[in-house]
């Protein structure tokens, strides 16, 4: 079971209290009705579901219930760090080089 | 017969402490704080059971936990039969009744040994290769003969009556396995205060100093230095010492899972008692302290009853004062063995000969044995032994060939060399790395916060143990913040050290021999088997073991891993390393479904939600059914009514008079704020901004893909305040779907989300004499139909209690929904029901319900919805709000296959024969003479009898179903074909009149 920081209750917590919510950063688009099939299904469909790292959406549903992203390994399943909603990409990670 | 092989002044237990035990149904005595292993050795008992596959007789191999073979059934009474139980780690109590396993009819005659005979049918890949055609035979004829002849133990057939307990705990530093290194390690972290865990799995900690004579620690022997400091460990406030406890599982963060066995060793335990607990570890720093386990040698019938590990044998001897034999032979390639010799031939027991692998075998423990007279016989190798349920003969031959000697023995030690248990290490994800100096894999790379020390860590010598696991534990503790102290530090004045030894077959069972060399007891796997496995083309590792399951049994390959490997190596003419190491998975031991399980069974399986009314429906007979985890009032029977004739009145008196049904269930979610409407826009298909506060509306909730999601009425309270309804199997999710956009997609909206669904109990009330039953009980609300018009809300008073009472119709009936807060869901029901029995009404369940919406064509999400359904083509076209320009979904439902013709769509049906009801789930196709597979253009979603119709009813989903009207379709079942035709969807007052009736 993996402990997970979550960025609201500034805690670590067991993995039981979150639920996965798929990759982050997939805004939906402000225009949607506009967008073309293309693009709908590049925005609905289509996932990047690396081997490394991954962007992904974490909700702390049996805690603050807020939901929240996080940047982690899926080879290792290592959580290399967790940051709030509607924050960007972090650019530079913890541990990784210049 | 029972000759006692207790040497007495030997071993540690108590001569007058005896606890009697029968085994087969024979009597023995045996000792406290033997194990059963011990205890039967001490009656001369070597055979023990059969093996797996080719049911030859088997001994007991070792004196611990990776006992392949003495595997048993332990009887405490008709439920309590645990089958395979290591007789190695099964502590004797007074009473305990043992059974072999996989023989019959008896242990010494046993049918089965027929395929030691017919072994070649056997042999590596034959479940693969032999019985896979043809295919249909294999789970009719091959898998349960098979299984009635291979097997191990036989499973308890009733319930299990023991409880298991579980706990979290959290620790700065875990010490996994508790022998002079783990004791070492605790001492080190424990002195700083920190909160320190060690367990180990057998029920006295100490682990090898159990057998090793030659140790001295603190100017004592080893193993009262080992309980001295355990006894000082036990007494400290911050430290925890868990006895009879495995390490099974190292997962990710430093999780541990342990298993303590808390009452398998108890004459009678204490019913309170858990049998087992389990223990979920969460570390700061793990020291993993797990030791060694020696390997056998691989020679032909190096299986048969009392050839043994040495160090077991020496373990019996230190131990528990036990002699393996009378007069034993050894068999190494290694000093460890030597040792064994040394305390046996000291304790009076004769040894035959040490036969050596190693040409000229030298230093003190060689020469020590030699002074004491034994024969030593260099270069030479053990080639085969007699004897079937006993060894009774060793035969020996220069490891080159030549002359062979046979020597009479009645048991042989044998070690090839000590692998370091690296299991857990490998669990933690860290990475092995091959030490080709020594010959053996060791913790390389780590994954996680942990620090191997000891044998585990390929470091040899009690000393250097001490000082590596010592600094380890300071180590840890250190890094989990603690602070530096400066305890005493064990100082080792006598200690045994041995390394090396070898790997796979040894010259006996070499290249082109036959024999039966076993590499894994418990799998019957023989080196024969893998060197096959490679002539056959398996090349990595991991196809070797699955294809001849060595390393497979459950226990995972403790002594034959590294065997395997090197035979499988050797045979491909590569390196160790190249051949790789197969991966360590958990559980390092066997471990109980009721420990991982523990208290979550029967009730505690999964929560029960019962409705206010529940106990109110059970005192008036209804008959519940499970919706999700609710129990719901399903039908009430009246005395002889059985469900049909019990709803058919239900459905006839609803709409004759009125009826009640507990709707609370339904999930409710308050969405408040001064955005609220624009968040209901968004989020719903339909317009809310226009709704007036009063009134109420049914909503349809898409996903962004355009498919429907969740339905339910909408109540507007305020203008910034909307009572949501969802299904019931929805609550949940809707308000994690709601809650989702809120937070992430529309965070700018001033909206705040409540679940409420379980803050009111709902009473539906439905009939034409539905406002006649409420009416006097309610304050403050004009219920007439000008002034609550059908779907409408308003707040007031029922029975005195707030209420929140709709006015809408999920049967076509004149309807109510009365919310009241949840603690007096059953009074304001009472009372309802007391208006209600004036006015002809009845209680109603879930049947009821369904059967009436159906009359009425209305819809349930997840019945006659799967996933893949629009609004359109269920027939809700009009809940799309034309004028929107955004809602979840309303992209999705603009692409092209969502708006394709002959999409499947919701349709009613009628049998042609008015008294078939169809079954739910069934296929329709259009022609019923096409050929098999025929072309399924649609399914039954709803079916039921209709009383009030006078026939059966359906709904069902249909490609192009909305334009077939009139046309006759079939439906093939097993025993007949069935014809019906495509109708509308409303069943009962298509002008819907009732809704005012
Ligand atoms: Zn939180």
């Amino acid at each position: 079971m993996l402990l997970i920081h979550c960025p609201y209750c500034e805690e670590e917590r067991p993995e039981l209290e979150f639920r996965n919510a798929g990759e982050a950063h997939i805004a939906r688009p402000a225009n949607i009705v506009a967008e073309s099939d293309e693009d709908f299904e590049k925005f609905f469909f289509i996932r990047a579901n690396t081997k490394g790292l991954v962007y992904e959406r974490w909700r702390h549903v049996h805690g603050c219930a807020r939901f929240f992203n996080a940047v982690r390994d899926s080879v290792s399943d290592k959580f290399i760090m967790t940051y709030k909603a509607g924050e960007p990409k972090p650019k530079k990670l913890p541990g990784a080089g210049k | 017969m029972s000759a006692s092989f207790r040497i007495s002044g030997k071993g540690r237990l108590t001569q007058a402490r005896t606890a009697r035990f029968t085994f087969d149904d024979k009597a023995y005595s045996g000792l406290a704080g033997d194990t059963l292993a011990s205890a039967l050795l001490a009656n001369g008992v070597h055979l023990v059971g059969r093996s797996f596959k080719y049911h030859r007789p088997r001994g007991i191999l070792s004196a611990g936990a990776e006992e392949p073979n003495a595997l048993v059934g332990i009887h405490r009474d008709a439920a309590r039969k645990t089958p395979n139980v290591r007789a190695t780690v099964q502590e004797l109590y007074d009473g305990l009744t043992a059974v072999s396993q996989n023989r019959w009819p008896s242990l010494s005659f046993d049918v089965g040994a027929v395929n030691d005979v017919a072994s070649p049918l056997f042999s590596a890949g034959f479940y693969y290769k032999t019985f896979m055609w043809p295919k249909a035979a294999w789970k009719s004829l091959y898998e349960p003969k098979i299984r009635a002849a291979a097997g191990l133990g036989v499973s308890p057939d009733l319930p299990d009556p023991d409880h298991y307990a579980a706990r979290f705990a959290h620790c700065e530093v875990l010490v996994l396995g508790g022998g002079a290194a783990g004791i070492a390690a605790a001492l080190a972290a424990a002195e700083t205060g920190l909160r320190v865990i060690l367990c180990d799995e057998q029920a006295e900690l100490g682990g090898a100093l159990r057998f090793e004579s030659g140790s001295t620690i603190d100017g004592r022997n080893g193993w009262d230095w080992a309980q001295a400091a355990i006894a000082r460990l036990v007494a400290m406030d911050n430290v925890r010492v868990l006895p009879r406890t495995t390490a099974f599982g190292y997962y990710a963060q430093n999780f541990v899972g342990l298993v303590e066995r808390v009452s398998d060793h108890l004459q009678s335990p204490d019913p309170d008692l858990p049998r087992e607990r389990l223990w979920q570890v969460r570390a700061k720093r793990v020291v993993i302290a797990t030791g060694a386990i020696e390997r056998h040698m691989v020679f032909a019938d190096n299986d048969r009853p009392g050839v043994m590990l040495a160090s077991a044998a020496r373990a019996y001897l230190n131990h528990y004062g036990v002699a393996v034999g009378r007069n034993v032979g050894v068999y190494t390639a290694n000093d460890s063995a030597y040792a064994a010799a040394i305390d046996l031939k000291k304790a009076g027991v004769n040894v035959a000969a040490i036969v050596d692998l190693r040409d000229n075998p030298a230093g003190s423990v060689i020469d020590e044995a030699r002074a004491l007279g034994i024969e030593i016989h260099g270069g030479r190798a053990v080639v085969r032994v007699g004897g079937k349920l006993r060894v009774n003969s060793m035969t020996v031959q220069p490891k080159n060939g030549g002359g062979e000697r046979t020597i009479p023995v009645d048991a042989v030690l044998m070690s090839a060399g000590w692998t370091p248990s690296v299991h857990l290490f490998s669990q933690s994800r860290g990475k092995v790395a091959f030490n080709d100096e020594v010959k053996r894999f060791l913790p390389g790379t780590y994954a996680q916060d942990c620090i191997s020390a000891g044998a585990c860590n390929g470091t040899d010598g009690l000393s250097a143990c001490l000082d590596e696991a010592y600094a380890a534990g300071a180590k840890a503790a250190k890094e989990a913040g603690g602070k530096a102290a400066k305890p005493a530090k064990p100082k080792v004045e006598a200690s045994e050290s041995w390394s090396r030894g070898m790997l796979g077959a040894a010259p006996g069972a070499g290249s082109g021999t036959t024999v039966k060399a076993f590499v894994d007891f418990q799998n019957d796997v023989t080196a024969k088997d893998i060197r096959q496995a490679v002539h056959e083309g398996m090349r990595s590792i991991e196809h070797v073991k699955r294809f001849t399951t060595n390393g497979m049994a459950t226990d995972q390959g403790k002594t034959s891993n590294m065997h395997g490997l090197a035979i499988a190596a050797d045979e491909l003419g590569k390196q160790i390393p190249e051949v790789g190491l197969t991966t360590f998975r958990a559980p390092y031991t066997p471990v109980t479904f009721g420990a991982i399980v523990g208290h979550a069974r029967g009730k505690l399986f999964d929560p029960t939600r019962r409705t206010t009314t529940h106990g109110w429906a059970e005192r008036n007979g209804a008959v519940f059914e499970d919706v999700g985890q609710w129990k719901r009032a399903w039908y009430f029977p009246k005395e002889g009514e059985d469900i049909h004739a019990s709803v058919n009145r239900e459905c006839v008196t609803v709409r004759k008079a009125a009826g009640l049904f507990d709707a609370s269930t339904l999930g409710k979610i308050e969405v408040v704020g001064p955005d609220a409407a624009k968040f209901m826009e968004l989020l719903y298909t339909n317009p809310w901004e226009k709704l007036e506060v009063g009134r109420c509306r049914y909503g349809v909730m898409l996903r962004e893909d355009g498919f429907i999601y969740d339905d339910g009425v909408v109540g507007r309270l305020a203008a910034d305040r909307f009572h949501v309804t969802t299904t019931t199997g929805g609550a949940a999710r809707v308000m994690n779907h709601m809650e989702d956009y809120l937070q992430t997609e529309f965070p700018d909206l001033n909206v705040w989300l409540t679940s409420i669904s379980e803050q009111w109990a709902v009473i539906a009330v439905q009939g034409p004499n539905s406002r006649k039953i409420i009416e006097p009980l309610v304050e403050g609300i004009d219920m007439s139909d000008a002034a609550m018009p059908h779907m409408s809300v308003r707040e007031g008073k029922i029975c005195g209690v707030p209420t929140r009472l709709f006015r809408m119709s999920f049967s076509g009936e004149r309807g109510f929904e009365v919310n009241v807060p949840a603690d007096y869901g059953e009074a304001v029901w009472e009372a309802l029901w007391a208006e209600g029995q004036k006015h002809g009404a009845c209680t109603y369940g879930t049947e009821t319900m369904h059967v009436l919406r159906a009359e009425k064509g209305y819809i349930i999400v997840g019945q006659d919805t799967d996933g893949t359904v629009t609004p359109n083509d269920a027939g809700l076209d009009w809940v799309v709000g034309k004028k929107k320009t955004d809602f979840v979904g309303i992209r999705g439902l603009r692409r092209p296959d969502l708006l394709a013709r002959g999409r499947k769509q919701l349709v009613g049906l009628k049998t042609k024969d008015p008294n078939t009801v169809l079954e739910e789930g069934a296929q329709i196709v259009a022609d019923p003479k096409q050929p098999i597979p025929m072309k399924m253009i649609g399914h039954v979603t709803s079916s039921y009898w209709s009383e009030n119709c006078g026939r059966s009813i359906a709904l069902a989903l249909v490609a192009g179903g909305r334009g077939r009207m009139g046309e006759t379709l079939y439906v093939p079942m097993p025993d007949r074909t069935i014809e019906v035709e495509i109708t509308g969807m409303v069943f009962f007052d298509e002008k819907g009149e009732h809704l005012n009736g």
